[in-house]
């Protein structure tokens, strides 16, 4: 165990007394609580963190919080392992263990990066030309190689045992970002008396003051403020939440950690909350990122930002280096300059500007600080950590020994957010960098992301914002906070303007995704020289950090080359998310059994207590099989059929839509919606039906009954009863709204069962006492409404799926598992069976009867032989489209009916169809829709929709899956297998 | 991330809605024996940006079918009436 050699004996916010014990790559550190992954790494002298993405170079700590494009990490093992974590964004706790990535054998010696092996086998552009130019099928030569070179973490393969919940909030008033500007927006919209929201994606509010020292007065402001927003009942302050997103009508989306800080999370708390946040108005407050300067091995570990340096001095008490070179173009390098000067380090300023400010050389040279102006840094030296550096100026180039080198190239405004709307940020060049646009109405921007490089000014214009967003103005209220006074009096700055370029070796503008200067000189020369172009060209900016410390540096790059100015050479807008989102947040708890809905049937308990297996349809759980009828499913299904075909069975309908259907038009409505017929149907009848959509393909089909004069009763196939009914409403209300017909989903208010077989009458008979069943009251497609002598309400159906006699009852829903077990019971004498999905599919396959497979939006009446239901002489639903030429054509695929030559062959459902002795190449002539053995016939039967269709009848073709390797010669035959007169119905 | 104010129910997250297309396009009466103008009102939509009018169903609520004036561009909502006025309006002009 190494000790915290860089921890400073005072300062910082962290806490001394709570030792946090964690490893990295296997080895054992200390830290404290209140630090990051980095700045403990940081403490213990460790700046080796990393490979880089595609060169595999070593790598360091650049920044201090979600700009970091380096310091990715796996944290975490098993199920909890978390790939490309920022160590800076990573809160330390004890016993945290942390990983590096993309290297091999190990961090300190990575085979792939020796002689840079790497950099000539992928330029930029490689995957850019690998994947859209002609040596795209390259691509399949290359990936076992790059997949294994190239790449970030790896996700875990175990299941995550963590918990994710997503919620929402409301407010008047929602801020993003909790520094100077933020927090007067939310004390001035606080104090107003509005609902305030403030989100902080950091453990600790503060924001840029949190680069400020404990005992400054920046330090005082940020206490005072945020305890009087504390004790605000109306304001809301939540840290550790990110937004990451923002959306149509004031939402915003953001990610709360709420215990990614502790080893796993309390039980059951959620380890993170994804908000989804409603706000009437929004001042976003997001704050800026420090440009790196360019200049030759610029990703050497050990060449930070310098406002990361202040941090890690100030807010971890880290002193990150000892002997310190800090490279500048502006004044708000000179804050980190003196404060490291004072912790113990040597420094040396290097300034890229002829003559900075008059007081700025007097306070160095009373802090001993060596001042070389009008120079700069062209190259780092050093492998695993910076040595030096060589600085050129006008007379010439001398080497400074060095450990660290904090890098201070101007502010780049957070403009992310701002622009998910689609508001493109606009070069702003009093201030050198891009900024919000005029945002919409209730949209704010305040703070250093508009450029307000002041403190004073950045609190200023936060409470003017938020008084506007709890809508007052200014002089309705006390005067807004006095400044913060931070940066301990130096303004912020941006650069001097001055184009960057790269130096001797290799200049890195994007870390994460090692795109060098050259990279950009390379797409500029192939005419990748839009700003969209260059990205998607040499994939800077495309990191999971959204290129936030590359991308300007990128387009003034690619602005010199172009000899234009950066507005000329354009930007981009950013989409969300902001910083990475977990998969496991944006789900929720809508994983495994909770992805969606389970719908069970009234009668679900009854076939649960028989060990029925069950099959997912839809949202619905429906009974597959019964196992007490075989040992597997395939014996156990035509066991049932046999019992049906034999005895009788029973089979639980209640999935079936329901739709009452009431009104005086209603018969013209039923008219006009069905193919066939409806205004000769009687009371006490019912009708089997088929619905076409407006295009004229079959869209549903059930039986529908006449209960009344003016009330039916339809049902329609399990899938589309929620299609059927919004389309009915849909006709009613904008096609037809004449018509006095209403129609009520009654799905959910009836439970049904199908008692199907020659002896289902006498079931019936002895099940509902008091109610005639007699073939007279009763005839096939009748229909009535009784009640049993103890008073159980039913309405029985006598239709029939199976093709045997058959009845289907309904009662009320909360009957359902009464009248199931009175059916059972008064079934036992007669031999009855519970059937599931697979008998019944199999008993209509035998029959050929269409279903699903069959009605799968593709086909016509015709295609199914159901041309002759439609009426020729009434309008109806489909009746005009259904004769373009195409669907008429003779050689379209049509339903018939297939069984094997040999008669023991097995066919597959949604094996394709050739014409025999065809090659097994393309799509077939047709494919077989559904299978099923014939318990009757003694082999397998399947419905098919085959080119020409019944005028194949008698033909040999082979049904051919290749996935499975199989190859059946098969006959052409009628689709109805059994009882093609209908006479079982009867029996 | 809409809001849409249903006339009946108030205003609501769009998540209780279900979209239905195309509301100006006009649906040929049911004896129209014209294939070109079935075909036109099945298949041809424009994709405008800006003001648009179509059909949104009050699928988690009342379930009545409305017609609502959406701008593409932004998502504002501009005007919701219940399909059933809209369409007799429309057959009055
Ligand atoms: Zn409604």
């Amino acid at each position: 165990m190494s000790e915290q050699r860089a921890r400073l004996a005072r300062g910082g916010r962290i806490d001394r007394s709570r030792i946090c014990t964690f490893t990295f790559d296997g080895r054992t550190y200390t830290g404290c609580a209140g630090d990051t992954v980095a700045s403990a790494l940081l403490a213990n002298g460790v700046h080796l963190v990393g490979r880089s993405f595609k060169l595999h170079r070593p790598r360091g700590i650049v920044g201090a919080g979600v700009d970091e494009p380096n310091a990715l990490l796996t944290l975490r093992g098993g199920g909890r392992t978390e790939p490309n974590i920022q160590a800076t964004m990573a809160e330390l706790y004890d016993g945290l263990s942390a990983v590096s990535q993309n290297r091999w054998p190990s961090l300190a010696l990575d085979a792939l990066s020796i002689n840079g092996l790497f950099s000539r086998f992928m330029p930029a552009g490689f995957y850019y030309k690998t994947f859209m130019g002609p040596t795209r099928g390259a691509w399949m030569w290359f990936e076992p190689a790059i997949r294994r070179a190239a790449g970030l973490g790896k996700a875990a393969r175990e299941r995550d045992p963590d918990r994710y919940e997503r919620e929402h909030a409301f407010c008047d008033v929602l801020v993003v970002g909790a520094g100077p500007a933020g927090i007067a927006a939310a004390l001035a919209a606080g104090r107003a008396g509005s609902r305030v929201l403030l989100l902080e994606q950091m453990a600790t509010a503060g924001g840029a003051l949190l680069d400020e020292r404990t005992d400054s007065h920046a330090e005082r402001w940020r206490s005072e403020h945020l305890a009087e927003l504390e004790a605000l009942d109306n304001v809301t302050l939540m840290t550790r939440t990110t937004v990451f997103g923002v959306y149509d009508g004031g939402v915003t989306g953001a990610l709360e950690r709420v215990h990614d800080h502790e080893p796993e999370p309390p039980r059951g708390q959620p380890r993170q909350r994804l908000w989804t946040v409603r706000a009437a108005r929004t001042v976003f407050a997001a704050g800026s990122t420090e440009r790196p300067l360019l200049f030759g091995d610029n990703d050497c570990p050990g060449v930070m930002l310098a406002s990361a340096a202040r941090r890690y001095l100030n807010h971890f008490g880290v002193l990150p280096g000892r002997r310190v070179v800090v490279h500048a173009n502006n004044d708000s390098a000179y804050a980190a300059a003196g404060e490291l000067r004072r912790a113990g380090a040597e420094v040396t300023v290097v300034d890229r500007r002829e003559q900075p400010a008059p007081d700025v050389g007097a306070a160095l040279r009373a802090d001993s600080i060596e001042l070389i102006s009008g120079a700069r840094v062209e190259r780092a030296h050093g492998r695993h950590r910076v040595r030096a550096v060589t600085v050129a100026d006008a007379r010439g180039t001398r080497r400074l020994d060095c450990d660290l080198v904090c890098v201070a190239g101007g502010w780049s405004p957070n403009v992310h957010l701002a622009s998910h709307l689609g508001h493109r940020p606009v070069y702003d060049a009093r201030v050198g960098a891009f900024v919000p646009d005029t945002l919409p109405e209730g949209q704010f921007a305040v703070g250093t992301m508009t450029g307000e490089l002041d403190d004073a000014g950045a609190v200023a214009v936060g409470w003017r914002a938020g008084l506007a967003a709890a809508g007052q103005t200014d002089d309705e209220r006390a005067p807004a906070p006095p400044a913060t006074a931070a940066a301990s009096g130096w303004v912020h700055a941006h650069g001097n303007g001055e184009a960057p370029r790269g130096g001797p070796g290799k200049t890195f503008v994007d870390l994460q995704n090692d795109v060098t200067d050259r990279d950009v000189a390379l797409a500029f020369r192939e005419g990748y020289r839009s700003v969209e172009h260059l990205k998607r060209y040499t994939t800077l900016g495309m990191g999971t950090d959204q290129g936030r410390t590359s991308n300007i540096n990128g387009l003034e790059l690619m602005a010199g080359l172009r000899g234009q100015s950066i507005p000329e050479t354009g930007t981009t807008t950013f989409r969300p998310p902001f910083t990475p989102v977990a998969l496991g947040a944006l789900v929720g708890r809508r994983t495994g059994r909770h992805f969606r809905p389970e719908r069970r049937t009234p009668m679900h308990d009854c076939h649960r207590e028989r060990g029925a297996e069950f099959v997912r349809a839809g949202q619905w759980l429906r009974p597959r099989y019964y196992p007490e009828h075989g040992a597997d499913v395939d014996t156990a299904y035509v066991a049932e059929m046999r019992a049906v075909r034999e005895a009788v069975g029973m089979v639980d309908v209640s999935t079936l839509g329901k739709i009452d259907v009431q009104g005086p038009d209603a018969p013209e409505f039923l008219n006009r919606v069905y193919a066939n017929g409806w205004l000769k149907l009687a009371v006490g009848k019912a009708r089997y039906g088929a619905m076409l959509r407006d295009d004229g393909l079959v869209f549903d089909d059930g039986t529908t009954s006449r209960l009344a004069e003016h009330r039916y009763f339809m049902t329609t196939t399990t899938a589309e009863a929620g299609p059927v009914m919004s389309w009915l409403e849909f006709l009613l209300d904008t096609a037809w709204p004449d018509l006095r017909v209403h129609v009520t989903s009654v799905s959910d208010q009836w439970a049904g069962v199908a008692v199907a077989g020659s002896s289902g009458g006498h079931v019936l008979a002895a099940a509902l006492d008091g109610v005639d069943t007699s073939d007279d009251t009763l005839p096939p497609m009748g229909v009535r409404d009784a009640t049993t002598d103890d008073g159980l309400p039913v309405r029985i159906l006598r239709v029939s799926f199976s093709g045997e006699r058959a009845y289907e009852v309904y009662t009320p829903a909360g009957y359902g598992a009464h009248l199931w077990e009175r059916l059972m019971a008064a079934g036992q004498p007669h031999g009855i069976e519970p059937y599931g999905t697979e008998a019944l599919g199999g008993l209509r396959i035998e029959k050929g009867h269409p279903a699903g497979p069959e009605l799968d939006g593709r086909t016509t009446l015709d295609d199914l032989g159901l041309g002759r239901m439609a009426r020729p002489n009434k309008p109806f639903v489909g009746d005009v489209l259904r004769h373009r030429p195409a669907l008429e054509s003779e050689d379209r695929r049509r339903l018939v009916g297939l069984q094997p030559v040999e008669p023991g062959a097995r066919l597959r459902a949604g094996a394709l169809v050739f014409p025999d002795g065809a090659p097994v190449e393309g799509h077939g002539i047709g494919h077989v829709t559904s299978v099923t053995w014939s318990p009757t016939l003694g082999h397998y039967v399947a419905l098919a929709l085959v080119a020409g269709g019944p005028a194949r009848e008698g033909e040999i073709v082979a049904a051919a899956s290749p996935v499975h390797g199989e190859h059946v010669r098969v006959q052409v035959v009628p689709g109805v297998f059994l009882d093609p007169e209908g006479e079982r119905i009867h029996a | 991330m809409l809001r849409i104010p249903c006339p009946f129910c108030g205003e609501r997250d769009h998540a209780e809605f279900s979209y239905g297309g195309d509301a100006r396009v006009q649906r040929p009466a049911l004896d129209d024996r014209s294939e070109e103008r079935w075909y036109r009102y099945v298949f041809l939509r424009d994709n405008p940006r800006g003001p648009h009018r179509e059909f949104w169903q009050h699928v988690g609520g009342c379930r009545a079918w409305l017609v609502v004036e959406r701008d593409t561009g932004n998502h504002e909502i501009l005007d919701v009436r219940f399909a059933a006025d809209a369409m007799k309006e429309a057959q009055c002009e």
